[in-house]
């Protein structure tokens, strides 16, 4: 059994779920991982430590920038040439459309975001969430490759051993680019909410401290931002003492508080951390559905009737202004940080 | 400029959704437009109000799923048209994109717009198959959409960073939250709504037959309930409930 696995990185830094993909394949027999776009060799030598038996490396000018087009093109004339039973993908924003794309060009389709996948005979029995994961599908790919994109964190990374090598194959790009990139702005920390652990998340509830008077000259509006910030940063404290990512609510997004990137829920991020902590937030069905599979969920909020409660393992009711900055010197002092 | 919003119909977020004897039961919880698909018909009229343009808002389903067609028409779209065939009830991603494809080239666009997902399958590769097939530009994810002449730059809004791309029309784009608060229908909007008629088309008269289903379910299973009951914690002092919670998190052995 042949597996290619796509590598999904940003400018040389790999999306985590990428090794748990290579995990996958190793357990079905050959893992050929595939990277494209620059710094593909840096990549590459990290595949081969993960487990990865043979690297294809397509370095070409043409997919400096990821493209869905000549990614796709790219990846849809690999898969032709190596001819594998299946290709896995990281569930990501890329390959998402890369997949879906090489799918309709080899004839086949896409199972998305898969919990779980095991082999049946020539053929594989995946499973899915689905309704919101309300309910979880057991699906099959008769099409040939079988194509599917992993959740990140639904399956074991593998031990990385250093100093492992292999081959590496280059290949040319293909296809044709249909848009260009012009730019380019980071976010002040890449924001991986699906690879994460561990979210501590804020609500709207952040901006409620009436302890803080804003600076000078804000009007109403940006002293209501002012103060959501001074409370996100006593969220930021405690995600980066627990080693976790920021997350928020869509309030907490929609009235400006912190961007779209850090939204869970419904027409945000859907994830299944360890470790939810729920911050100022109420606990609204479309945030719910985007949280609620977290193993440990603990949620402080001043209303007692607040229904994320209802979902919660563990609750204060009380100020989050002084539970939050008090939880973070507890874990410093716990945890020796 | 010619916009097309393609949208689906979902059950409401609220409905308790549940397998029964293998099929999908959501009760009589009711029936919307895909949340995210009210985001695509936002960002189609926000380019037919930049550019003086129409917008078609299409659907693939059954006859009940023109009251979706019809959030979109008191949203403000100028015509809807549904694609209805008895041959689409086993129909996976790619099978949707073969027929939005048709329906695309069969009315003609600059532009179409998707939601990034819908909220029953999930899969958001739709609107990229559909690119795919059409063989028009995927931008996909945008926060923003800005035409000029031929050509269309979006944001795209991604864990990484926004990114700027630019591309010709007409173009496949896929839109997030980022675009706008989706409208209210209006009064007058949904006044004509309720009178308009709706075309329905069959896969004959988009002179193609039932794609091959790629993906095919076998099995649904409800998820394990799970225990929620909730311990609050209570303490004398925010340190005191501070380091019983900082206990308690340390024993579930997450961190």
């Amino acid at each position: 059994m042949k597996t290619l696995v796509y590598i999904d990185h940003f400018k040389g830094a790999v999306q985590p779920s990428s090794w748990e993909a290579l995990g996958v394949a190793k357990k079905f027999g050959d893992a050929v991982a595939v990277v494209f776009g620059e710094n593909a060799n840096d990549v590459a030598k990290s595949a081969f430590e993960y487990g990865a038996d043979e690297v294809f490396v397509a370095d070409d000018s043409a997919l400096k920038d990821y493209l869905p087009e000549t990614y796709a093109s790219t990846l849809s004339a690999l898969a032709s040439t190596l001819n594998p039973n299946l290709i896995l993908f990281p569930t990501t924003a890329r390959t998402r459309e890369l997949a879906a794309m090489s799918a309709v060009d080899l004839n086949t389709n896409v199972m998305t975001d898969l919990t779980g996948l095991e082999a049946n005979g020539d053929s594989f029995v995946a499973t899915r969430p689905i309704y919101e994961a309300k309910l979880f599908e057991k699906v099959n790919c008769v099409g040939k490759p079988v194509m599917a994109t992993l959740r990140g964190r639904a399956f074991p990374k593998p031990n990385q051993e250093a100093g492992k090598s292999g081959t590496i194959t280059k290949v040319d790009a293909k296809g044709e680019a249909k848009s260009t990139v012009e730019g380019y702005s980071a976010s002040e920390s890449a924001v991986n909410l699906g690879d994460a652990s561990i979210i501590v998340s804020g609500g709207r509830g952040v901006s409620n401290n009436p302890s803080l008077t804003p600076p000078a000259g804000l009007d109403e509006k940006q002293s209501e931002i002012w103060r959501a910030q001074q409370g996100f940063a006593l969220v930021t404290d405690l995600a980066k003492v627990l080693g976790g990512a920021v997350g928020a609510s869509r309030a907490a997004v929609d009235a400006g508080y912190i961007p779209y990137s850090h939204q869970v829920g419904q027409t945000g991020k859907v994830v299944a951390p360890d470790l939810y902590i729920a911050n100022g937030i109420s606990g609204a069905i479309q945030h719910l559905v985007g949280m609620r599979n977290a193993k440990v969920i603990v949620a402080i909020n001043k209303d007692a009737d607040a229904p994320i409660f209802k979902a919660a393992r563990f609750g204060v009711v009380g100020d989050l202004f002084e539970i939050v900055p008090a939880l973070t010197e507890a874990f410093k002092k716990k945890l020796g940080k | 400029m010619k916009i097309i919003a393609c949208i689906k119909q979902v059950p409401d977020s609220e409905a308790k959704v549940k397998a029964d004897g293998g099929q999908i039961s959501w009760g009589d919880a009711p029936l919307v437009i895909n949340p995210f698909d009210e985001y695509a018909v936002e960002g189609a009229l926000q380019q037919k109000e930049a550019t003086n343009g129409t917008v078609t808002a299409i659907c693939i389903g059954p006859e009940t799923a023109k009251e979706a067609l019809k959030h979109a028409l008191a949203m403000g779209a100028d015509e809807a048209i549904l694609i209805s065939d008895p041959a689409l009830s086993n129909m996976d991603t790619l099978g949707a994109a073969k027929v939005l494809a048709s329906a695309i080239q069969k009315i003609g666009a600059d532009m179409v717009i998707f939601g990034r997902q819908t909220l029953d399958n999930g899969a958001g590769i739709t609107p990229a198959q559909t690119a795919r097939l059409t063989g028009y530009p995927m931008l996909g994810l945008a926060g923003s959409i800005k035409v000029n002449e031929r050509s269309v730059t979006v944001e795209r809004v991604l864990e990484e960073g926004k990114q700027i791309v630019k591309a010709n029309l007409p173009a496949v784009i896929s839109v997030v939250q980022s675009i706008g608060e989706p409208r209210y229908p209006s009064f007058m909007g949904i006044r004509k709504a309720s009178k308009a008629e709706i075309p329905v088309w069959s896969l004959s008269d988009l002179g193609i037959s039932a794609p091959t289903e790629m993906i095919k379910r076998d099995e649904l299973m409800t998820p394990p309930a799970r225990e929620t009951t909730v311990e609050m914690i209570t303490g004398e002092s925010p340190a005191e409930i501070a380091e019983k919670l900082a206990d308690k998190i340390i024993a579930e052995k997450v961190l």
